[in-house]
């Protein structure tokens, strides 16, 4: 009786399995798709001065984004300096303290944070900094992008720290070292390098990130330097030229999201390299 | 990896300089804690206006009026539901089948560049899917996509109307894509998981490999999978950018996928800075905690499904 459907059912895993294939060749083309409109339409407009000029007004040619690069630098600088030491911290504890309800409740909050849209933090970060002060500045940027790093910092940073083996702590106690030397200097140090994947992991999320920045940086048409200040954003600028009606804004627009897209991958790519020197060296 | 009760006492921070240390990692941790319920609380105080002035009529009220300081959440919360019902319903099927395949039946040298580019979709900035979805899906579903579903299923009224391109339709399939990377990798993950033994057991049936994967390994896995999926669907629901510049903006609640609409998210990003009086400021952010609340809500039980098969990863 099951011989009488074998061949159906030959033909029904066939078809099958030429289903699945085209759905993960799907998501792939749907990349290359993305990419190569990007790359397309983005690599004609580069040259150096896109990269390293002020913007232009409607109608005059040329400008560039240069002060959209350099507060992004500035901007997400300042959150990784706020992000690590929270995040590194809360991890620590989490790793050597983290059994009970009060650990259990911190790791159930950052998971919750990890999934808060970055428009709600954005709105956070405007409650506390812009309004009270009345005016839109980098730093409150930075304050949105700490809390959006800082999920994957903590979760990350613990996993690294309890990885790290039992014997290697105990080895540095056995010699006389305090817990807190014992940390610093051996436990870390060899979790270092699944740190800096995390590390890396948390500064590509934000790269790109676009939602927080619209009443926190809200953008600037100058060099501007001062945390303290509206500031320009790679990110924004990219949005604001793609929704304008001007076609040479449309196509640094385009530009735009070919520098963004080049440094998110760079940053991805590097977070798998340290993630696989991490992996050898627990062989090791 | 669980700290044994040995650990515990060699961890016990006795000399000064340890004592020292912990409370700095104390300090840390409560710091982290502290804004995660500043936020939270931050949000209500912000929306507290608002709540206050609305009452719970905010959520079903349909007018949006920022002239009349009449503010009605309802066309956002819609907009915001059916795009990401529609991502979800393109991005399951596609992720869970790439999920499938990718786990049980390519072969090494295919599932890895091909994981590689799926995920790598997970990584592509927000802004960049707006762009894309503007100047080149928008144009595709308005010439294309469109006036084929119109064609042949336009006599259901979500197919019915005018096509502008931009609309519900193209905001769900952007966050389709943005998605599928979420659906896929941590259903995969679930299905490896899965003990070879059942596969083995299946296979000794004389099943197929298909007939093993669809009726035996998914099974097995729905529970992860179906985690996966919610997680999936919280992203879909919070994110902001790339539908704001597709959506079309119109606070209209229509049945028709082809007509503009907005979203919880986009309304916020779009007016947040041209809100003049306070009570709109309040009103935009009480949206901001409506999307708070309902991430929380959908995150927390999507981790308990994915946590109660591939565990905490604590």
């Amino acid at each position: 009786m099951r011989n009488r459907h074998l061949g159906r059912r030959r033909i029904y895993a066939t078809l099958g399995t030429l289903l699945a294939l085209c759905c993960a060749a799907l998501g792939a083309a749907a990349l290359l798709a993305i990419l190569g409109y990007v790359v397309v339409q983005g690599i004609g407009v580069i040259n150096w001065t896109f990269l390293t000029q002020l913007p232009t007004p409607v109608g005059v040619p040329g400008g560039g984004v240069g002060n959209g690069i350099l507060g992004t630098l500035i901007i997400i600088g300042i959150a990784t300096a706020m992000a690590l030491p929270i995040g590194l911290l809360t991890g620590i504890y989490l790793a050597l303290f983290g059994r009970g309800s009060i650990p259990e409740a911190l790791r159930f909050l950052s998971d919750v944070l990890s999934g808060v849209p970055s428009i709600a933090i954005g709105l956070f970060a405007y409650a506390v900094l812009v309004a009270p002060l009345k005016h839109f500045s980098a730093f409150s940027a930075s304050f949105a992008f700490m809390m959006l790093m800082l999920p994957l910092l903590v979760r990350t940073s613990e996993q690294a720290i309890r990885s790290v083996p039992q014997t290697v702590r105990e080895g540095a106690l056995a010699l006389g070292m305090s817990n807190f030397r014992a940390t610093w200097r051996i436990v870390l140090p060899t979790a270092r390098p699944a740190i800096i994947t995390a590390l890396l992991l948390a500064i590509a999320r934000v790269t790109g990130e676009t939602a927080p920045l619209l009443f926190t940086a809200f953008g600037s048409q100058f060099w501007e330097t001062n945390p303290n200040s509206p500031m320009a954003v790679l990110a924004l600028q990219v949005f604001n030229y793609a929704i304008s009606p001007y076609p040479n804004w449309q196509a640094q627009a385009w530009a735009g999201a070919f520098v963004l897209v080049f440094a998110v991958f760079a940053l991805s790519l590097g977070a798998r390299l340290a993630l696989r020197r991490a992996m050898r060296g627990f062989e090791a | 990896m669980t700290a044994d009760p040995q650990f515990r006492r060699l961890a016990r921070f006795v000399s000064p300089a340890d004592r020292g240390f912990a409370a700095i990692v104390y300090a840390g941790s409560i710091l982290f804690a502290l804004l995660i319920v500043a936020l939270f609380v931050e949000l209500v105080l912000g929306s507290w206006p608002s709540i206050v002035k609305f009452g719970p009529s905010f959520i079903w009220n349909s007018a949006w009026d920022p002239v009349n300081s009449k503010f009605g959440a309802l066309p956002m919360i819609y907009g915001t539901v059916v795009t990401s019902l529609t991502a979800i319903a393109l991005a399951a099927f596609v992720g869970i089948m790439a999920a499938v395949f990718l786990a049980d039946f390519a072969p090494r040298w295919l599932a890895a560049p091909l994981s590689f580019l799926i995920e790598l979709l997970a990584a592509v900035p927000s802004v960049v899917y707006g762009l894309w979805g503007l100047f080149i899906l928008a144009p595709f579903v308005r010439t294309a996509i469109g006036p084929a579903l119109q064609h042949t299923l336009g006599w259901l009224p979500i197919f019915a109307g005018p096509i502008y391109g931009v609309g519900l339709l193209t905001g769900g399939i952007i966050l389709a894509l943005m998605i599928v990377p979420t659906v896929t990798a941590i259903s995969r993950d679930v299905i490896a998981a899965i003990p070879s033994d059942l596969r083995e057991a299946s296979a000794s049936l004389g099943t197929t490999k298909w007939e093993t994967a669809t009726r035996v390994v998914l099974p097995a896995a729905r529970v992860g999978i179906f985690g996966a999926c919610v997680l999936a669907l919280g992203r879909a629901l919070g994110e902001t950018i790339a539908v704001t510049m597709v959506i079309g903006n119109r606070p209209e609640i229509s049945a028709s996928l082809f007509a503009p609409s907005y979203t919880l998210a986009s309304v916020i990003a779009n007016e947040f800075t041209e809100a003049t009086t306070s009570i709109y400021i309040s009103a935009l952010i009480e949206l901001g905690l409506i999307l708070f609340l309902v991430s929380i809500v959908v995150n927390a039980l999507a981790r308990l499904m994915i946590w109660s098969v591939r565990g905490s990863g604590a």
